[in-house]
C-alpha cells in the first residue's frame, strides 16, 4: 500500500495535526512500509466473523442518576492553559464581519 | 543487609515487627536513588519531599503499634501514566510536561488507602507508545544490567527501578507487552491481569480495549502481594469486572505444577527467535515438567496476523484517546496562533513526539472514510479469530508457555529508525492483550553476555491464581532471582 504525501497531508489534517516538510516524507515512507506489512490480515477469511471490539461479556453498565461530588470549578481549571472568569479560554471562534 | 535488596515482602515483616521506620525506609532508597539513578535514569519525577512527609506522618500515626497492611510503609515507584493527585503526571510527554492532576488514579487511591510511600514518577514510552523507553520527551532509561541496553518499554522506568533496586514495587501499565517485555529485559517478575482485573480509572488512555495497570516486582510472591491491593471492582470503570478477589497469597502454597497441563504453542518457536532465548525457554519447560506438570504442543494458528491486527486496533483507539489533547483543559498551548483551528494543529504538533505522531496517523488512516471496513474493521474481525484460538487452547490446557522477547535488550538506537522492526519485537506479547487474558513474565535466565531473559506463562481470564502458582513454582525451584546486577 503506497501513502503519498498527499494522503500523509489529508491525515494529519484529520488529525489535527501540523506537519512539517521532513515529517510527510518520513510519514509517508513508514505508512507505506507498516500499511504493507498489514495487508496480510487480507489473506484471512473472516466471512461471517463477529467482530471483536471488547472481550469483556457485558454490554452495558448503569448506575443511579444521582449528583456526587465533583471537582471544584478552581481544581478543574488548575491545568488550565489560559482561564478567563471561571471558564476555558480559547482563541476567538466567530469571525466578526 | 541494606533495606533495598529486600524483597517487598521482607521490608513489609520487618516495617511490621518494628525493626525499621518509614522514614528509615525512605532515607535509604533515597540514598540509593542518589547512587544510582544518575545511571540508569528510571525516574521522570522524584517525590523526594513528600515521600518523607508521608513517612514522618506514618511513623507519628502508628507509634508503638503497628497494624499489617501489605503495602503500609511501602516504597513505590509509578509509571507515568497513572495519575497521583498533586504529583506532576507527564506520560514522558511535552504535551502534559506541566499536567499536575487534581485527582488519584483508583489503583493510588488503594495504595495510598494503606499509606504506601511514593518515591516518584517512572519514565516510559511517550504514552506508553514503544517498547525501549527511547520514546520518552525526557530522554531514555538504561538497562542496569547493561547501561548501553534499553530496559524495555514501555514501563521501562518501572522495570529498571525495580532492578536497580530503586523502589521496593513498581505500578506500570501493559496495553501489547509494557509490563511483561521491560520486567524480561530487566530480569524482574512483571504481571498482567485479566482485562477487567484492575480499574483502569485514572491510567491516561491508549488503547481503552488492551490497557491494563500491573504490578512489577523483585518476585512472584511480591507481585500476588500488589495485585492483591489494586485489584477488584470500581464504580469508577465500567470495564473493571465485578468479580471477587482471591487471596492470591494462597495460591503460591502449591509449590509444583502437579496436574496442570502446560501448553506450548509451536507457532512460538518458529523464525525470528534468538537461540540462546529458546535454549532458556526450553530449560524452562523441561524444569516445568519436572515440576509435574503435563507438557502438550498447543497450536495459536493466528499468531502471525497478531501484530497487524494489534497495530491496527492499537493505533485506531489511540487515535481517537488523544483527540482531547487540543490545547483547552490542560497540557500544552502553543503560542501565537492565528485561531483555533490553528491552536489544534500547533499545540499537536509542537506537543507530541515522533512515534505517538505515528500512531495517531496510522489509526486515522485506518478509521477514515473509504478504509474502516478494510483495515479497522478486519483487524477487530481477526481478533475475534485470535481469541477463538486461545479460547481453544484453554479447552485442552490450564497454562501456556512462551518466550516474552525475541531476543535479549537490544542497544539503544538499535531500533529507533525503523518502526515496523520494534514493532516486530513485540510478538510473544501482545496476543495476550487482544485476547483480554492475564500473564506474567518471569526471570529464565541469562545471555552469555549477561543479558536478562524472560519466560512468559499465560493463563485463562481470571485466574491470575493459576498463573501465579505456576509462575511462583518455577521462580522457588530456580535460582535465576538471586543474581543481581552490577550497576556501572
Amino acid at each position: 500500500m503506497k501513502i503519498t504525501k498527499a494522503d500523509v497531508e489529508h491525515v494529519a489534517k484529520l488529525a489535527r495535526l501540523e506537519i512539517t516538510e521532513a515529517e510527510q516524507d518520513a510519514f509517508s515512507k513508514q505508512l507505506s512500509a507498516i500499511l504493507t506489512y498489514v495487508e496480510q490480515l487480507k489473506t484471512l477469511d473472516t466471512a461471517g466473523v463477529e467482530p471483536t471490539a471488547t472481550v469483556l461479556e457485558q454490554t452495558n453498565v448503569f448506575r443511579e442518576d444521582k449528583a456526587r461530588p465533583s471537582l471544584s470549578v478552581e481544581k478543574a481549571l488548575a491545568n488550565a492553559p489560559e482561564r478567563e472568569d471561571g471558564h476555558f479560554a480559547v482563541p476567538k471562534i466567530i469571525e466578526e464581519r | 543487609m541494606s533495606l533495598y535488596k529486600l524483597t517487598l515482602r521482607e521490608l513489609q515483616e520487618k516495617f511490621t515487627k518494628g525493626e525499621v521506620t518509614a522514614c528509615e525506609i525512605v532515607q535509604a532508597y533515597q540514598l540509593r536513588i542518589n547512587q544510582v539513578e544518575p545511571k540508569v535514569r528510571a525516574y521522570i519525577t522524584l517525590t523526594k519531599e513528600s515521600a518523607m512527609a508521608q513517612a514522618e506522618a506514618l511513623d507519628e500515626k502508628l507509634k508503638g503499634w503497628r497494624r499489617t497492611m501489605p503495602l503500609m510503609g511501602m516504597p513505590v515507584a509509578v509509571k507515568d501514566n497513572i495519575c497521583t493527585q498533586n504529583v506532576l503526571t507527564t506520560c514522558a510527554s511535552r504535551m502534559l510536561g506541566n499536567f499536575v492532576p487534581p485527582y488519584d488514579a483508583s489503583v493510588i487511591a488503594r495504595l495510598r488507602g494503606q499509606s504506601y510511600l511514593l518515591l516518584g514518577k517512572t519514565n516510559l514510552d511517550e504514552f506508553a507508545m514503544g517498547s525501549s523507553t527511547e520514546n520518552s520527551a525526557f530522554g531514555p532509561s538504561r538497562n542496569p544490567w547493561n547501561l548501553s541496553r534499553v530496559p524495555g518499554g514501555s514501563s521501562g522506568g518501572s522495570a529498571a527501578a525495580v532492578a536497580a533496586d530503586l523502589c521496593a514495587a513498581a505500578l506500570g501499565s501493559d496495553t501489547g507487552g509494557s509490563i511483561r517485555q521491560p520486567a524480561a529485559c530487566c530480569g524482574v517478575v512483571g504481571l498482567k491481569p485479566t482485562y477487567g482485573r484492575v480499574s483502569r480509572f485514572g491510567l491516561v488512555a491508549f488503547a481503552s480495549s488492551l490497557d491494563q495497570i500491573g504490578p512489577i516486582t523483585k518476585d512472584v510472591a511480591d507481585a500476588a502481594m500488589v495485585l492483591g491491593v489494586i485489584a477488584g471492582h470500581d464504580p469508577l470503570d465500567s470495564t473493571s469486572a465485578n468479580l471477587p478477589v482471591p487471596d492470591y497469597a494462597k495460591a503460591l502454597k502449591k509449590k509444583d505444577f502437579k496436574k496442570l497441563k502446560v501448553g506450548v504453542p509451536r507457532e512460538y518457536f518458529a523464525e525470528g527467535l534468538d537461540p540462546e532465548v529458546e535454549q532458556a525457554v526450553q530449560a524452562a519447560i523441561e524444569e516445568i515438567k519436572q515440576l509435574g506438570a503435563e507438557i502438550k504442543e498447543i497450536a495459536l494458528p493466528r499468531t502471525d496476523a497478531a501484530i497487524a491486527t494489534y497495530y491496527l486496533i492499537a493505533t485506531a483507539e489511540a487515535s481517537s484517546n488523544l483527540a482531547r489533547y487540543d490545547g483547552v483543559k490542560y497540557g500544552l498551548r502553543s503560542k501565537e496562533t492565528a485561531n483555533l483551528l490553528d491552536m489544534y494543529m500547533k499545540t499537536r504538533q509542537e506537543g507530541f513526539g515522533p512515534e505517538v505522531k505515528r500512531r495517531i496517523m496510522l489509526g486515522t488512516y485506518a478509521l477514515s472514510a473509504g478504509y474502516y471496513d478494510a483495515y479497522y474493521g478486519k483487524a477487530q474481525a481477526v481478533r475475534t479469530l485470535i481469541r477463538q484460538d486461545f479460547e481453544a487452547a484453554f479447552r485442552e490446557v490450564d497454562l501456556i508457555v512462551t518466550p516474552v522477547t525475541p531476543t535479549p535488550a537490544f542497544k539503544l538506537g538499535e531500533k529507533s529508525e525503523d518502526p515496523l522492526q520494534m514493532y516486530l519485537s513485540d510478538i510473544y506479547t501482545i496476543s495476550v492483550n487482544l485476547a483480554g487474558n492475564p500473564a506474567i513474565s518471569v526471570p529464565c535466565g541469562f545471555s552469555k553476555t549477561g543479558l536478562p531473559i524472560g519466560l512468559q506463562l499465560i493463563g485463562r481470564p481470571f485466574e491470575e491464581e493459576t498463573l501465579l502458582r505456576g509462575a511462583h513454582a518455577y521462580e522457588q525451584a530456580t535460582g535465576w532471582r538471586a543474581k543481581r546486577p552490577n550497576i556501572r
